[in-house]
């Protein structure tokens, strides 16, 4: 991916070490989050660290109604466009998205819906120029629906489906999709939850999806990779074990 | 990924109700116990937290600060850690405007293959820009820079009111003045301004010459010896008592040699905590021997990376834990050159006392003034000794120095100290009265209540 990169919620911890690096290699890049003071921060960082260009929008990535409109200034602002790193989303509350159906369905929409409908304009873009890499942050949560965060493993699962599909349908047209699935990562996201030796660190996750992105030929990684056998295990406990388990 | 809702990033990091003891000082002792640890990843949320907060609270960087200046034994920690984006570089006149939480090491990633360098740089490398300028840290460019709070612009400050105020020479000059050495007490900051070194290499051409008294030191960075030199630096063999032996290293930007950075990853690390009788007067002895001979035996003029001739203990991560459990400390202290014979008795003493210190600092101060009230940096000689800590035994001999430097009218360094008594607080810095007025009452620290208040 040579050319411009364009990062779909560029204020996560994740996207700002993967500006970073690409800034670091004088990448033209594409910034891309709701709330304009911190944008302008994190773009303020990549340009100070070297990127040779770089454009921010603000945009409430979860409105799903402004995508169109959205899409054509992407389009606009980096008609050169390589690579998509789609890197929003919100770990939010089961409890709460047990007490109220609205708050599912705002959880589903942001982790989900809304992704989709950015993808999908992506695909098409990317589509035509028969070029580039659309990258896609998923969950390891998405592997297995658990008590204690289904609603949010249930949006990264059905996301990471929907990447599925579109990598079937991309692959004709020579756009490789790659779907990244990290672990529990020392973020913002995740500040309220004790920390323990699978946490991972951003700088190191960041460093793992921008080497795929850039020279990878993966189309599933887990960040950190022994993901891929802990969630293998998590898979294989049986339907009649898993609804008795808490985790 | 991320929370979408901007405050809830802030939210407490986990502590049981016993509280959070893993954020400690460079030297490990001595050990704090946090009520609570703030972790802001965005400037926005500051102000809201500090107004929320009504335990004593202190910003806390990358722990670099030897004693207790950065702990806040039963109050909260703000990690500002997360506040580490570079927010501008301007690489035609040779500024940078950094997140509070930069450490210097990134700064220099950024600007060296620009062509431009720290201005001012400490030991190490790993410490925020906030932290540098909270103790108006100095380098072996002192007699010719003086301290990085000469070179810092301005900076934004929050206040327990609730305030954000702009510092700088020209806009609330006496709270610029008072925060750069402020040890963190005049609020939290939130970005600052420095204004960078041009350089034309990424190398240094160094020089070693072996000295043989405190004279020789004198006379190697005297003024006209000493000008020709940007940086200069001696090390003293602690355990040698009457025969004062050490290495005088000097050195230059070089003019050519490529703007190569340092590595980004360290290599080599300490991965625990060494036994306690790892530093023994033998091994030290030891050290120091070997220390000198290399040094005498590398005599002579070579060029090297600024990596190593900076921060050559960079490039060992956790270094510190060499020194066991029992944690480890720095004597600093300054004294007029006048009174050299002050740290011949203070050798000899260490000599007697059979502790032992792995490296002996020498550097001579110049006369350029920062703007801080509470900076340590004063004309004249400062020497920095470490020590393993020994419990009653170390005190007593650092209490025994403390008259030999009272005696010379000397001062000791906040950053590196973890048991100053409040009268020699106020002995080194004259203008403590007039810094308190603007201290800000929410922000504390261990050492602070440690070295002010009165006890009950």
């Amino acid at each position: 991916m040579s050319q411009g990169l364009a990062i779909l919620g560029a204020t996560s911890k994740i996207a700002q070490e993967v500006a970073r690096l690409a800034a670091r290699e004088g990448r033209e890049l594409l910034l891309v989050a709701r709330n304009e003071e911190r944008l302008e921060a994190v773009a303020g960082d990549a340009r100070s660290r070297g990127a040779s260009r770089v454009e921010c929008i603000t945009a409430d990535l979860a409105d799903v109604s402004q995508h169109e409109a959205l899409w054509k200034r992407i389009e606009q602002a980096m008609p050169e466009m390589g690579a998509v790193l789609l890197a929003y989303g919100t770990l939010g509350d089961q409890d709460l998205a047990e007490d109220s159906v609205a708050y599912t369905l705002r959880e589903l929409n942001t982790n989900f819906t809304s992704a989709a409908s950015l993808l999908s304009y992506a695909a098409a873009s990317l589509e035509r120029r028969k070029t580039g890499v659309l990258a896609v942050i998923t969950s390891v949560a998405g592997d297995r629906a658990r008590r204690s965060n289904y609603v949010y493993g249930t949006a990264k699962g059905a996301l990471t489906l929907f990447v599925q599909g579109l990598r079937a349908r991309l692959f004709a047209s020579g756009v490789r999709v790659l779907t990244i699935k990290p672990g529990p990562v020392d973020t913002p996201m995740t500040a309220h939850m004790k920390k323990g030796l699978l946490t991972a660190s951003p700088k190191s996750v960041a460093a793992t999806i921008y080497r795929e992105m850039e020279d990878g030929k993966a189309e599933v990684i887990y960040v950190p990779a022994y993901w891929r056998l802990i969630m293998a295990g998590i898979r294989a406990i049986p339907e009649s074990v898993g609804k008795k388990m808490k985790f | 990924m991320e929370t979408k809702s901007g405050g809830t990033s802030i939210v407490p990091h986990a502590a049981d109700a016993k509280g959070d003891s893993s954020y400690k000082s460079w030297g490990n002792y001595p050990q704090a116990t946090h009520h609570r640890i703030l972790r802001p990843a965005w400037m926005d949320e500051i102000t809201g937290a500090v107004l929320r907060e009504n335990a004593p609270l202190l910003a806390y960087g990358l722990g670099r600060s030897y004693g207790d200046s950065c702990l806040n034994d039963g109050g909260t920690l703000m990690d500002i850690r997360g506040l580490d984006r570079i927010l501008n570089f301007d690489a035609e006149q040779g500024s940078i405007l950094c997140e509070a939480g930069v450490s210097l090491g990134e700064i220099l990633l950024t600007t060296v293959p620009r062509g431009w360098f720290l201005p001012v740089t400490p030991g190490t490398k790993i410490v925020t820009l906030a932290g540098a300028i909270a103790n108006d840290v100095h380098g072996k460019n002192h007699h010719v820079e003086g301290t990085i709070g000469c070179h810092v612009e301005q900076f934004e400050l929050v206040r327990s009111t609730g305030e954000q105020v702009i510092c700088s020479r020209e806009e609330n000059p006496e709270l610029f003045a008072a925060t750069i050495g402020g040890m963190g007490l005049t609020g939290i900051i939130l970005w600052a301004e420095l204004r960078l070194k041009k350089i034309a290499s990424a190398q240094i051409e160094m020089d070693t010459v072996a000295f043989a008294s405190f004279e020789d030191f004198i006379r190697l960075s005297s003024d006209e010896e000493g000008a020709k030199y940007e940086y200069t630096v001696g090390w003293v063999d602690c355990l040698s008592g009457r025969k004062t032996r050490g290495i005088f290293m000097r050195g230059n930007h070089a003019k050519d040699g490529g703007l190569r950075t340092h590595p980004e990853k360290i290599k080599l690390s300490v991965p625990f905590m060494l036994p306690a009788f790892t530093l023994n007067p033998a091994t030290i002895w030891a050290f120091n021997n070997l220390y000198y001979a290399k040094g005498k035996a590398k005599a002579g003029h070579s060029q090297v990376h600024y990596d190593p001739f900076f921060y050559p203990l960079d490039k060992v991560d956790d270094w510190n834990r060499i020194y066991g459990k029992g944690g480890f400390t720095q004597y600093q202290c300054v004294v007029p050159e006048s009174e050299v014979a002050a740290f011949q008795e203070i050798l000899e003493r260490i000599a007697r006392g059979g502790q032992g210190s792995f490296l002996g600092v020498i550097k001579k101060f110049g006369s350029v003034r920062s703007p801080g009230m509470m900076s340590f940096p004063r004309p004249g000689l400062t020497l920095a000794l470490d020590f393993p800590f020994r419990g009653a035994k170390t005190l007593k001999l650092f209490a025994e120095l403390d008259e030999v430097v009272r005696a010379a009218k000397g001062a000791l360094y906040p950053a590196k100290d973890p048991r100053m008594s409040p009268q020699m607080f106020r002995l080194s810095y004259p203008r403590l009265a007039e810094f308190r007025k603007y201290v800000d009452p929410t922000l504390s620290s261990s050492f602070w209540r440690r070295v002010v208040e009165e006890k009950a």
